[in-house]
């Protein structure tokens, strides 16, 4: 598939939560294989309920999600799609359940359907690319703040996505591991959509910004 | 310390398949569950000891320290058993209407001996085993899986929950919280203890869809990627041995010995 070719196409959605008023108001949204996307926006102003939208997490009451071309409706097809979004949870001790390092890194694979050896190559490549070798059968309750961070990106790179979603990855971090989350991500070549309060971190890792602003993304001059 | 790691056996014992392990835990608990008398009982704990000392724990006092508090309720076993209105029998000593019995004593002693033995034994035993481990080899004896998820999932956030409870409990410190027998105390208490039903159910909430996000249906993949050796072998005959040991004494001595 060419990278102008949309891997998230988003048009009109429409979300309100119970009893409380509209936050997404006929947004629109397309990602392609070059987008280096940051979203901004006020705390309470529908970005993570956006992401949850894209993840097929919840359903939008309006509008479309289209990802790698096929339009999303129910969990059939979300369950289809959602492994080639490589999603990061804002905090990692959400993502990361699992005894060690290894199996966390598996568990997407496995899910999947890959062999254990194939699985057991990705956790080793992963781990490699994250300049984590040897923390495999290192527990991910007693990891460092940036550790957990890296190792959570890493289930989400054992997906081998097609893009990855980040929500506010820089919380909890310290500059060092910024910095190593930074390289990493710029090493990796993926296109990305980063949703973060961290307008530093987001000038040096995204291309383009969009503001969520009354429901919509609006570009940011 | 994260619960996932805890293995603090250093002996023979933690190179067993985690399957072996379960096999030893399960059979001994019955062979000491069903002593009919003292040399059923004391033969079992014997047991116990043995698994224990080839167990090696890391630290012995603070493992017998924990057998302790976790058989904390044979306090209320000798605080009612042994008194003449729950056993009746040949009198022993007595405080006006409160009447000690010999066969309520000698009961709450078997008890006793039978409640050691079987912790003993089973923390001897799973003390050489990550949760983990464990839970596969449950899980290919034919557990079900639902069962194997829960105890995976509370392992992993046990520690994570505390922390939240620690953090909350401090929050309220900074601010002049102080335990006192008071309402006030008690409803503070009583919005930690709301507060982290509801965190957790959050929590749980974005584990689930983390899960999802990364293809989970339903299903785990536990790995128990081993064979039995030939240690596992010695390991099962020698429980085996042990089993028949135990029961001859029991069925043979009688319940005096």
């Amino acid at each position: 598939m060419p990278a102008s070719e949309p891997i998230i196409r988003l048009s009109g959605l429409r979300f309100a939560y119970p009893r409380r008023p509209e936050v997404l108001r006929g947004l629109d949204l397309v990602a392609d294989g070059e987008t280096r996307l940051g979203l901004v926006g006020a705390n309470g102003s529908g970005k993570t309920t956006l992401l949850s939208i894209v993840m097929g997490l919840v359903r939008p009451q309006a509008g479309t999600v289209e990802i790698l071309g096929r339009v999303c409706r129910g969990e059939a097809d979300f369950r289809e799609v959602r492994p080639r979004l490589g999603f990061v949870f804002q905090d990692a001790n959400d993502q990361l359940f699992c005894p060690t390092v290894a199996d966390d890194i598996a568990f997407g694979p496995l899910n999947l359907g890959k062999s254990r050896a194939e699985a057991a190559r990705i956790v080793g490549e992963v781990l490699g690319s994250l300049g984590l070798e040897g923390f495999g059968d290192r527990v991910t309750y007693d990891l460092s703040g940036g550790e957990k961070k890296l190792v959570a990106l890493g289930t989400a790179l054992a997906l081998e996505p097609r893009i990855l979603i980040l929500d506010e990855p820089t919380t909890f971090l310290d500059e060092r591991a910024v910095g190593r989350l930074e390289a990493i991500i710029g090493g990796l070549g993926l296109p990305v959509v980063i949703v973060s309060h961290d307008a530093a971190f987001l000038d040096r890792v995204t291309t383009s910004r969009l503001r969520m602003e009354d429901g919509r993304l609006v570009p940011v001059s | 310390m994260g619960l996932a790691e805890q293995q603090s056996g250093t002996g023979i014992l933690s190179r067993l398949d985690p399957r072996v392990k379960l096999a030893i835990v399960v059979a001994w608990s019955i062979v000491l569950a069903l002593a009919g008398g003292f040399p059923g009982a004391l033969a079992g704990l014997a047991g116990s000891l043995a698994l224990v000392l080839l167990a090696r724990p890391e630290k012995p006092g603070a493992f017998f320290l924990r057998l302790l508090s976790i058989n904390a309720f044979l306090v209320f076993v000798w605080l009612v058993l042994p008194f003449s209105f729950s056993m009746p029998g040949r009198r022993l000593a007595g405080l006006g209407p409160l009447v000690l019995t010999w066969e309520g004593v000698l009961l709450s002693s078997r008890l006793t001996i039978q409640a050691l033995g079987i912790t003993a034994g089973a923390m001897a035993v799973t003390s050489c085993s990550t949760v983990f481990q464990l839970m596969a080899a449950a899980r290919s004896l034919g557990a079900p899986e639902k069962l194997a998820a829960m105890l995976a999932l509370m392992t992993r956030y046990v520690m994570v929950v505390r922390d939240e409870y620690e953090r909350l409990v401090w929050a309220m410190r900074v601010r002049g919280f102080r335990a006192r027998a008071s309402l006030h105390c008690l409803r503070s208490y009583a919005n930690l203890a709301g507060m982290l039903l509801v965190r957790g159910l959050d929590r749980g909430e974005r584990v689930h869809a983390a899960m999802v996000c990364r293809g989970y249906r339903g299903r785990f993949y536990l790995a128990l990627d081993r064979r039995l050796s030939r240690l596992d072998a010695v390991a099962l005959a020698a429980l085996a041995a042990a089993v028949a040991l135990a029961a001859l004494a029991d069925a043979c001595l009688g319940p005096w010995a």
